[in-house]
């Protein structure tokens, strides 16, 4: 999409003054100031108090960030999140470039759009859900003693391998990464699909006529043409990786123990389960600081790796 | 969950490109019945079973959904019921009060849709037909709305509503997504207004039309198509919110169907079928929505893909 700034400049009308649109920004600012500025400036501010949700807040300068960085929930809620990435990013957009260069240039070609269309829909569906329905579902699944996961288990056999998916901190990671992986294969797929038909054909064609199998082609044509497909796939999904909160609530709430706590879901706790506004504020803050660090980074990073490959 | 919910494709790239997208493949090319060969098929069962291993937890939710729990415990969740048992389901719509879940829920979408639209629009008249002094700076601060999580909003908000006497009322949770949700429609408009053709304006100028009567009678009525898309994605972003409704609307009364959902987690764990139930209840609207809509997706598919 380009950007309003990008457009071609319009000449401006002799018959119109300059300015008078601001008045039409009125609404639009005023929401924003009200539900993102000064709640945000707000946060910051209660960061640097010591405040249990009654009373008035203490100034206590940065013991809070202090705190944090000796607080091993804080730190092992950070390392689930690189783990998070995984589920939502990286391994998704790896499967879902594949999956789609398979649909788009094997099964299309061969067994009509129509074949790949409905397969393409079959992926997407998880993606219309509410997550929290997914959620529900998956805890299910993973129930420990009539759950689907388990009962399938007994009934071929492998009754051996039973786990309380959930309730036991070595599988609860895996198991709620599962979840993340199944809602997110959908995006990617369609998102590159998408990207595909917008692919020069020709390209496919002379590389077939040069006698390039199919992974050559994948590899030569299909992971260059989506290099902006992936490069916006990757930040807006690690984006939503670091902010993942729905399904770790509806699923383990953290646990047990910290093995599957998320710096949203511990914010979200210290401020109305434990009542320590302070220390919630600072940890919501710390995650904005490192979400815009990545969203930029990623930005930058993007912008000067795709230079003279969009255009 | 986010305004732009970053995780989740826009619907409409689901679709097939409309007619006249760019380079559409000829689409017999190389549909030749004898490229299939062995390999073909082998990769067609794989990607087959791949794709029904998606929808094998829908599957589960629907079957179990109707069968009697007794059976459940003898034949396991992968069989067919042998009778049709709606109690589960009904217990589960009863108990939450679903029909009232679901009023709710199409309230504050509804009206977060359109009101999200309305100042995206006008928002984005200002950005990009009348290219304010600096409009990127602006939408740089909108982009805030992207990156910072809601957690570092919320408690704020939650005091503010309680000062205002907006807490745990709809009214409330319907400014404030609508908000959010505008900043992403501003950015999206922004650049489509951004490549209005300036001769359609300059006309409506020299026949005398006033800023207002050039957004109410010709910017408004060329980008209906667009509205309506955004409309529709601002409406199933916000059905399917759920940390802000969460916090700001704690009481059954008000809840979404999203967020009642999720409060059920940790109950209903003697009755092996009713989560099942729950699910489905949930899983149904969505996939209704997902039917009605694709028609009005389909127009977005330009806006779908890359932003």
């Amino acid at each position: 999409m380009t950007s309003a700034a990008t457009a071609p400049p319009r000449r401006r009308s002799r018959l119109e003054p300059a300015g008078g649109y601001w008045a039409y920004l009125i609404p639009g600012a005023i929401g924003f100031a009200a539900v993102v500025l000064i709640p945000f400036g707000m946060n910051i501010y209660l960061s640097l108090t010591q405040y249990r949700g009654v009373g008035t807040p203490v100034f206590i300068g940065l013991d809070n960030y202090a705190r944090l960085a000796a607080d091993p929930t804080f730190w092992a809620s950070f390392v689930n999140s690189i783990v998070f990435i995984f589920a939502m990013a990286i391994i998704p957009t790896a499967l879902g470039v594949f999956v789609a260069a398979v649909l788009f240039d094997f099964i299309a070609p061969r067994f009509g759009t129509r074949v790949s269309s409905i397969m393409r829909a079959m992926f997407y569906l998880p993606q219309i859900l509410p997550i929290a329905v997914a959620g529900v579902l998956w805890k299910w699944i993973y129930q420990p003693e009539y759950g689907v996961g388990n009962s399938i288990l007994d009934s071929i056999g492998l009754g051996a391998l039973r786990q309380n998916w959930l309730g036991d901190s070595d599988t609860a990671i895996w198991a709620v990464v599962n979840v993340l992986i199944w809602l997110q294969i959908g995006y990617t797929v369609v998102l590159f699909m998408a990207g595909l038909s917008r692919v020069d054909p020709a390209l496919y064609e002379a590389a077939e006529l040069d006698g390039a199998g199919w992974m050559t082609r994948f590899r030569m044509i299909t992971l260059n043409q989506l290099r902006p497909e992936i490069a916006v796939v990757i930040i807006t999904t690690s984006v939503a990786a670091l902010k993942v909160f729905a399904p770790i609530f509806v699923l383990t709430k953290g646990g047990p123990g910290t093995s599957t706590m998320v710096p949203s879901y511990f914010s979200f706790s210290s401020f109305f389960t434990t009542s320590q506004v302070g220390y919630g504020a600072a940890v919501a803050t710390v995650l904005a600081l490192v979400i815009t660090v990545i969203a930029v980074g990623l930005l930058l990073f993007q912008t000067r790796n795709t230079e003279g490959f969009e255009k | 969950m986010t305004v732009i919910k970053p995780g989740r494709a826009p619907e409409s790239a689901l679709l097939p490109p409309a007619t006249g997208a760019p380079v559409p493949r000829p689409k017999k090319r190389r549909g030749s019945r004898s490229r299939r060969g062995v390999s073909g098929w082998v990769v067609l069962v794989v990607m087959a079973v791949c794709a029904l291993l998606m929808l094998f937890p829908f599957w589960l939710a629907l079957i179990n959904a109707f069968k009697p729990a007794e059976e459940y415990l003898q034949t396991g969740p992968t069989s067919l019921p042998t009778t049709l048992d709606f109690s589960a389901l009904v217990a589960f719509w009863q108990s939450v009060d679903f029909n009232q879940k679901l009023v709710n829920s199409v309230v504050i979408s509804g009206s977060v849709a359109l009101i999200a639209a309305a100042i995206s629009l006008v928002s984005a008249f200002a950005i990009g037909i009348g290219r304010v002094k600096g409009r990127v700076w602006i939408l740089a601060i909108f982009m805030l709305a992207f990156t910072i999580p809601q957690e570092a909003l919320v408690y704020p908000l939650f005091i503010l509503t309680r000062e205002l006497g907006l807490y745990d009322t709809q009214l409330g949770v319907i400014i404030i997504l609508s908000v959010l949700q505008s900043a992403f429609g501003t950015y999206m408009l922004a650049s489509i207004l951004g490549a209005f053709p300036p001769e359609v304006l300059e006309a409506a100028r020299i026949d005398g039309a006033s800023r207002f009567q050039i957004l109410t009678r010709i910017v408004f009525p060329l980008t209906r198509p667009t509205l309506a898309v955004l409309i529709t994605f601002f409406f199933i972003w916000t059905w399917n919110d759920f940390f802000l409704p969460l916090v700001l609307l704690p009481s059954a009364d008000n809840q979404t169907v999203s967020v009642a959902l999720g409060a059920l987690s940790g109950q209903y764990t003697s009755d092996p079928t009713s989560l099942a139930a729950a699910s489905l209840a949930g899983i149904l609207p969505a996939l209704i929505f997902f039917l009605l809509f694709q028609r009005t997706l389909m127009r977005g598919v330009n806006l779908g893909a890359v932003k």
